[in-house]
């Protein structure tokens, strides 16, 4: 059996003081001492633990961590008193898109690196917003590959990146045609550039070694390196450089030692795709576009020019850039997938897609939407304990206390998430009986789409759909 | 109870003789609807009463105007007992004239809306739900309008959330109570095997031993005696304890074959192949390690304290003529037993369907992917497969346009929470309902999602923990579950009356009588 994808991971506890869902409020000054609460309703003990965990920690701000929010204690509190009200703090992390849900689970991914479980179903939307108007398929009795959990270990999660080609010219045994420079990658997903407005100079570093422990390649920007502290020689073929448009190239030592590089879209790509692969031949290049109003043509358009990459990234919530209405990511990769499609040049060109992935199902789901592959940043910032309160740049406020992060931290909690993501992955294609990420991309069949779902069941009983 | 087993087969001819041998009698269980009431001191209510006691004189006007008996001072008392809040109907007192907050002479009174709804549910299971659920677990009716009590629907914005019944003014045939049929046939084949009617349209989902407690099991199985429908083993196996109840046990045969045996299978009039659950479509069972406790071990032989995993899919299954292998070999191993194949909900469901009506299932049972009660992936929960709303009607067309939908029954889960999503369900297409989540509500479950951790359950319904586990009374379990169905039943009857239908039947299929509050309902022909 080939080698597996394998990354080793150990817990990596919080240094901050965690925040659970739920607080337990008393509410009226009455209580008779009586403890009811605490020994006897409580099974899990929790408001003991809570003290021990307020005694070892140096500040206290933060309500109760982990109460299960099982109501005991209020209902067997001897006269009435508690109330068990949702925490502030919880509500107060992240963002609408960022939920305090996404950021709880992906803290918890980041310490365990264990893949979430809990029982009870299922308690949220029918549908929502972005991702979660799609559903990814599975089958049980007739399996489009023959292989179950047993199979597991035979599932590929790797992808290619670059022009794979679609046919071979052979004379005798000898392959005539050109081959283009291809690289594997262990998942299909990439590490981006930490937006600058979380720009951290350590990160860089810590996220170099995070990808070097995880098998899988990050973006670094040219215009930083060398990164104090990193080992080039091991980390330089888990980096693709971002040249910036103007930037200027690095030495060919340097660039000979990476697979990937990746440049920003101006009216010179070609060029300069041109410059990258002079120095060095057997480089991927991929030109960055941005998801503004022109983007998706643009992108479509590269493809035509033979650009063998294009990173199309929307703004961290996933939307289109500075557009009134704007289009979700996912919707703008299908898109773009279908358009590569229709002008026969979808084989040609490794699209990668970023922007709002922020759950590992997003990265499947965004695969199935026709991306090769998808890009992450902000959910590793957020595996460092990061609220994702937009208050960077004050080193006081930071509520995740990020610049006082040690390298072994910050590396074990992003390969932490990093795994559990890949064995969420693992767990969908499981699922759906695909034994190779390469064959999800773009493989709708394997997906649901809710407006497809609402009309082929609801369409025919009760009409059309109302637009909202 | 079991009577159909003699009326349409000689049960000495079917059950093998080794089984007749060891068929212990059959558990009998009244369906009287006697109060339990919950197992907490303080209930969690929806409005809470303020007094402030420096201002009250103790008049007594709040006593005397309040429906509810929400303000008590017992004789000899000089001040008031907290008021019994969770009784309190809130500020329809106000539109009815009992309105203890302005009858108070001194202003005394405060009334708010309690702050720990919010905390309380989720959007599939809001707070109002559960607690109309234990107000029909405690009482055997569903509770009174005046509660406010939102309970029909939940707030995930789509699915049978949207959904509601067109009622008439006044229904098209004035019917009584007692002339509404609920009850459902579960064989159509005609094949020979035993015809089994349950009298209401629902049966027990299946929750192992292991993933729930001795007593949460028994309890379901007395629910299911006294109303003659069904209760399921699970996977885990099927307890000796079990036997007094087999007449209305469905056994599992799942992917990981935990326990199941030639024996387990003869049993039973129901076997069910579990090919997928709604908890966690495309994944296998799993149990956490800390749940395998020596007696889970013993039943599933397994090693105590490891994590069990059932696998996904059934190795031996990997097309419909494997399927019909497997049932073919349960039919043989058990002559009377009707097949129930559970499946979850992939886009083609429909084929699936088809094609297990076609190896010879009686019972195909559509498990969507927002139920279930065990331990899951929340990634597998919210992701896989499609919501039972949308895999309803599209079976049930298809199952129509391939003439097969008369000859087999077709029962869904995943989401079933309360009547109206039975009626619902059965609306769009379906027969009957598998039901699980209320279940545990009905017990007591807070929805704290928890089930999977450490020792399980901390409102002791979820768990194998002795200690947890006792501090459920069998009788009262068992109880608030015979509770629940009356008030379910109560409700559906309702419903068909209000609809002018004689039985629940009338109402499969019936999506004209649905509308959706997202769509125009005015239906124009679609292109086939
Ligand atoms: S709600 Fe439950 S878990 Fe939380 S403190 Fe109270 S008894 Fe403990
Ligand atoms: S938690 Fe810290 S790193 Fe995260 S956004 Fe806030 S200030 Fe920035
Ligand atoms: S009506 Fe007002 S003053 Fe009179 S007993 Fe009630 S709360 Fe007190
Ligand atoms: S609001 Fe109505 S039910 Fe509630 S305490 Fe006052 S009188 Fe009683
Ligand atoms: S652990 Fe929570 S969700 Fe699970 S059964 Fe118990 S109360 Fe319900």
């Amino acid at each position: 059996m080939p080698e597996k994808y394998h990354i080793t991971t150990k817990p990596v506890p919080p240094r901050r003081p965690r925040i659970g869902k739920y607080g337990i409020v008393d509410w009226r000054e009455d209580c008779a001492r009586c403890h009811n609460c605490v020994k006897k309703a409580c099974v899990y003990d929790r408001h003991r633990d809570e003290i021990k965990y307020i005694r070892d920690l140096e500040t206290v701000d933060a309500l109760f961590f982990d109460c299960m929010g099982c109501f005991s204690c209020v209902q067997d509190c001897t006269k009435n008193l508690l109330c068990l009200t949702i925490n502030p703090e919880y509500e107060k992390l992240g963002n609408s898109y960022w939920t305090p849900e996404i950021i709880l689970t992906t803290w918890a991914q980041a310490e365990t690196a264990k893949i979430p479980v809990s029982g009870a179903g299922y308690g949220g939307k029918f549908s929502g917003y972005g991702f979660d108007s799609m559903w990814t398929d599975m089958s049980e009795i007739v399996r489009p590959t023959r292989d179950g959990i047993h199979g597991r270990e035979y599932i590929s999660s790797a992808v290619d990146i670059g022009h794979n080609s679609s046919f071979l010219v052979l004379n005798g045994d000898d392959v005539v045609s050109p081959l283009s420079p291809i690289l594997s990658t262990p998942m299909p997903l990439v590490i981006d550039r930490i937006p600058d407005k979380y720009a951290l100079p350590k990160l860089d570093a810590i996220i170099v070694e995070t990808a070097v422990k995880t098998g899988l390649i990050t973006l670094v920007d040219a215009r930083k390196w060398p990164l104090a502290g990193v080992d080039a020689d091991k980390c330089l073929p888990h980096i693709a450089f971002y040249f910036a448009a103007g930037a200027a190239m690095l030495s060919e030592e340097i660039l000979k030692k990476t697979q990937l590089a990746e440049i920003e879209d101006d009216r010179n790509v070609k060029s300069r795709i041109r410059a990258l692969k002079q120095i060095h031949p057997g480089i991927v290049v991929a030109v960055r576009v941005e998801l503004t109003a022109g983007g998706m043509q643009r992108a479509i358009d590269l493809a035509d020019e033979d650009v063998e990459v294009i990173h199309i990234v929307a703004d961290s919530n996933g939307r289109e850039i500075g557009s009134e209405h704007p289009m979700f990511i996912k919707d703008m990769i299908r898109k773009v997938h279908r358009s590569l499609i229709e002008n026969g040049r979808r084989d040609d060109v490794t699209i990668i897609a970023g922007g709002g992935i922020a759950l590992p199902e997003h990265m499947v789901k965004g695969v199935l939407c026709g991306a090769d592959l998808v890009s992450i940043d902000l959910p590793l910032l957020v595996g460092l304990e990061c609220h994702l309160c937009h208050q960077c740049g004050d080193s006081h406020t930071c509520p995740a206390k990020i610049q006082e992060i040690s390298l072994s931290y910050g590396v074990g909690r992003m390969t932490n998430l990093i795994s559990a993501w890949h064995d969420q992955l693992v767990e969908l294609m499981g699922a759906m009986g695909m034994r190779d990420a390469r064959r999800l991309r773009g493989d709708v069949g394997r997906a649901m789409f809710f407006e497809q779902l609402e009309e082929e069941a609801f369409g025919r009983l009760f009409g059309n759909r109302l637009q909202a | 109870m079991a009577d159909f087993l003699e009326i349409d087969c000689k049960l000495e001819d079917i059950i093998p003789e080794k089984t007749r041998k060891t068929r212990t009698p059959q558990f009998k269980q009244a369906r009287t609807v006697r109060p339990a009431p919950p197992r907490y001191r303080n209930e969690i209510s929806k409005y809470i009463i303020l007094r402030n006691e420096e201002l009250c004189l103790k008049c007594g006007k709040c006593v005397e105007i309040c429906p509810q008996g929400v303000h008590v001072k017992s004789l000899g008392y000089k001040y008031f007992a907290q008021p019994h809040s969770h009784l309190c109907f809130g500020p329809v007192c106000e539109k009815k004239g009992c309105y203890c907050i302005t009858a108070c002479p001194q202003g005394a009174l405060r009334i708010q809306e309690n702050p720990m709804m919010k905390a309380l549910g989720d959007y599939r299971w809001p707070a109002e739900m559960i607690l109309a659920t234990w107000k029909m677990a405690e009482n055997g009716e569903c509770p009174s309008e005046d509660y406010g009590y939102d309970f029909e629907t939940g707030k995930s914005e789509g699915g049978f959330d949207r959904i509601r019944f067109k009622f008439p003014d006044r229904p098209p045939v004035e019917l009584k109570d007692e002339e509404i049929d609920t009850s459902i046939e579960l064989n159509r084949r005609h094949d020979g095997r035993a015809r089994i009617r349950i009298d209401v349209p629902w049966y027990g989902g299946g929750m192992s031993f292991g993933s729930v407690s001795n007593t949460t099991q028994l309890s379901k199985a007395r629910a299911a005696v006294a109303w003659n429908t069904f209760s399921c083993t699970g996977e885990g196996g099927f307890m000796e304890r079990m036997r007094p109840y087999d007449d209305h046990m469905i056994t599992q045969v799942a992917t990981g074959l935990f326990g199941v045996r030639e024996e387990t299978i003869q049993r039973v009039p129901i076997v069910e192949f579990k090919y997928a659950q709604g908890a966690k479509p495309g994944l296998g069972g799993h149990l956490l390690g800390d749940k395998n406790t020596q007696a889970v071990a013993k039943m599933r032989e397994t090693v105590i304290g490891i994590s069990l995993f059932s696998p996904f899919p059934f190795h031996s299954v990997y097309s419909i003529e494997d399927h019909q292998k497997h049932i073919d070999w349960v039919k043989h191993i058990n002559r009377r037993a009707l097949i129930s194949t559970k499946v979850s909900t992939p886009n083609d469901v429909d084929m699936v369907a088809v094609g297990s009506y076609s190896a010879g299932t009686h019972i195909i049972h559509l498990d969507g992917g927002y139920g279930g009660t065990g331990a899951a992936p929340d990634i597998a929960k919210k992701n896989i497969a499609m919501p039972i709303e949308y895999a309803i009607p599209k079976v049930h067309n298809f199952l129509m346009a391939e003439g097969a939908r008369e000859q087999v029954t077709l029962v869904a889960s995943g989401g079933i929470r309360n009547p109206y999503d039975v009626a619902k369900a059965i609306a769009l297409g379906a027969d009957g309902v598998v039901i699980g989540t209320v279940e545990m509500v009905a017990l007591g479950c807070v929805r704290c999602n928890r089930c999977s951790a450490g020792r399980g359950c901390p409102r002791c319904i979820a768990t194998t923990d002795k200690t947890l586990a006792a501090k459920i009374d069998l009788e009262w379990g068992a109880q608030r579950l015979i509770n629940t169905y009356n008030a379910w039943r109560n409700e559906v009857v309702s419903i068909l009356r209000r609809l002018g239908l004689r039985s629940v039947s009338e109402l499969r299929g019936r999506s004209d009588l649905l509308m959706h509050l997202d769509y125009t309902n005015v239906v124009v022909e679609r292109e086939a």
